[in-house]
């Protein structure tokens, strides 16, 4: 499968959609254990990166650029935790594919690992401390142990989807180690991570719109 | 059911805002050129003089931007309601400031606030403006005390950007203002009380349930929860139980001198505050500590949260000096 900047462009706008859907229940998860916004933050960064990917010249855009616009219009509209952290994703994300007029399945899953590894890095956090690290991170890992059998792209975003939903559920069992929640000591266990829950429902509207 | 709020869209709730706080404060403050979410003091910046950059999310009215002004902060980078800004706004406050003398950042200990001022901080170094960064960490409820570093800023930030400000007016060195603003976070300690919720202008629907008769001791100024529910008690009561809490922190010694700041969530109305601060009174006079200066009133709120916060201010002459230093901001005076 050939995914060109057209199809990136779809892939957000199913995103902010998703996101948009979701977003009573992500500030309904996050007033649990955290300040009630994470469904907002995320709605207007993804509603911003999709205004902003209306105006560019498809036809005339690398991935590459396509992706740095939705970094800098996500960073520059929320700012919060999940904008740095989903800005420097997506700017992992153009470097991991510069130069490349289309990507092949092999280049999705490149741009999923790239995503992961940003968050990690930006946010310095750690599988297992109830951030969305542990829906992204397993996810990534997924998607490439997918990819190296040989599997397609949908079964490997398949297998990023289930892994990612997994990790999520398994939030639920641990005591916040980053972030505002992570004040809240073991009164945080029993309660799902909003940022893994988001990047579920993130990562459910990229398998959408790229299988 | 939606809570009742006097707004026009809860997504431009911050930006008019804004416009209002312009419109009232002319004299005081502006805005950056270009970005409206970068609010400076008419009389702040000077060459030689280090810069002071505070912010954060909005819905902490007047922190942050009523604490802008001569004497005080040079800037304010303003974000959603309860969400840090991000980088530009910051890095336009960082460039606007600077005297050349280098920028301080300073602002409450938050995941989401770390990551978008340090990413302006590495802009503004591009750019050839040396940051210094402190995070304020008052809040005694949000960590153990050997780790301080991990702690929230809540309304001892008053305090602390008081004493920078003045620092930074004195026109000392950049080195000595970062040192200032250190040394007047580890003398400062907050404890809050929260009675009810408060909504989002988006949301309108209480960020957290807590039965009609429960306080929750310890609970942060977004509604994160703290460390201890229990039944609604007297005002004597909680304030006993925030001030033992602060006194094993501060150790005060007999003679010392506090600065008192007792703060409103946003609904609890003055009577409250007072009637708590008669209290704290006669706590410190208790053990022999001496107040020498109480402000008490919405200082740093959570939207219409009910509930409130103590913080003593622990001074020595050097952070006396800065306290008493005169500062002229749109919502605070001092001098």
């Amino acid at each position: 499968m050939t995914i060109a900047a057209s199809d990136l462009k779809r892939m957000f706008d199913a995103i902010a959609e998703a996101i948009e859907a979701d977003r009573d229940r992500l500030c309904q998860l996050d007033g649990v254990i955290g300040d009630a916004d994470h469904g907002i933050a995320m709605a207007l960064g993804f509603n911003a990166v999709r205004d902003a990917l209306a105006l560019v010249d498809l036809a005339a855009t690398e991935p590459t650029a396509l992706l740095n616009t939705a970094a800098k219009s996500f960073l520059n509209a929320v700012g919060a935790s999940c904008g740095p952290l989903y800005a420097t994703a997506f700017m992992r994300t153009a470097a991991a594919v510069k130069g490349k007029a289309t990507l092949a399945d092999a280049d999705i899953v490149a741009l999923l690992q790239a995503m992961a590894q940003g968050i990690k890095d930006r946010g310095k956090a750690e599988i297992g401390e109830k951030t969305m690290v542990d829906a992204w991170q397993p996810a990534a890992e997924a998607a490439g142990a997918s990819n190296a059998a040989g599997k397609d792209l949908a079964e490997s975003l398949q297998a990023a989807l289930a892994a990612a939903e997994r990790g999520a559920e398994s939030t639920k069992d641990m005591i916040a180690a980053k972030g505002r929640s992570s004040r809240l000591g073991e009164r945080s266990l029993g309660h799902m991570d909003p940022g893994a829950a988001s990047a579920v429902t993130v990562i459910r509207a990229m398998r959408d719109s790229l299988s | 059911m939606q809570t009742k709020k006097i707004i026009n869209d809860g997504n431009r709730a911050v930006d008019e805002m804004l416009e209002g706080i312009l419109a009232a404060h002319p004299r005081h403050l502006t805005s950056v050129d270009g970005s409206p979410r970068s609010i400076i003091a008419r009389d702040g910046a000077r060459p030689g003089k280090v810069g002071l950059v505070i912010g954060g999310g909005s819905g902490h009215e007047p922190t942050f931007l009523g604490f802008v002004g001569k004497g005080l902060a040079d800037a304010a980078a303003i974000g959603n309601v309860f969400a840090s800004p991000p980088p530009d706004p910051i890095l336009e406050c960082a460039k606007a400031v600077s005297g050349g003398a280098g920028v301080l950042f300073m602002y409450g200990n938050y995941a989401g606030d770390v990551m978008n001022f340090d990413m302006a901080a590495e802009m503004a170094g591009m750019d050839d403006v040396e940051v210094r960064t402190v995070l304020t960490t008052d809040d005694v409820a949000s960590a153990p005390r050997d780790q301080r570093q991990k702690r929230r800023g809540v309304a001892g930030n008053f305090f602390i950007f008081k004493a920078a400000g003045a620092a930074c007016d004195l026109m000392l060195s950049l080195d000595e203002c970062e040192r200032i603003a250190r040394k007047a976070n580890d003398h400062t300690f907050t404890m809050g009380v929260a009675l009810s919720p408060c909504s989002l202008p988006q949301t309108r629907r209480p960020n957290f349930d807590i039965g009609a008769d429960e306080m929750e001791i310890g609970m942060g100024i977004h509604g994160e929860p703290g460390i201890a529910r229990g039944k609604l008690g007297t005002a004597d009561e909680i304030a006993d139980e925030m001030l033992d809490r602060i006194f094993t922190e501060m150790a005060p010694k007999r003679g010392d001198k506090v600065a008192v700041l007792v703060n409103s969530l946003g609904s609890t109305p003055l009577m409250e505050l007072y009637i708590m601060n008669r209290r704290v009174k006669q706590r410190l006079d208790a053990i022999g500590v001496s107040v020498h200066a109480t402000w008490v009133g919405n200082y740093c709120t959570s939207l219409e949260m009910a509930g409130a916060s103590v913080t003593l201010f622990h001074l020595d002459e050097e952070l006396q000096t800065m306290l008493d230093h005169p500062c002229d901001c749109a919502m605070f005076r001092a001098g």
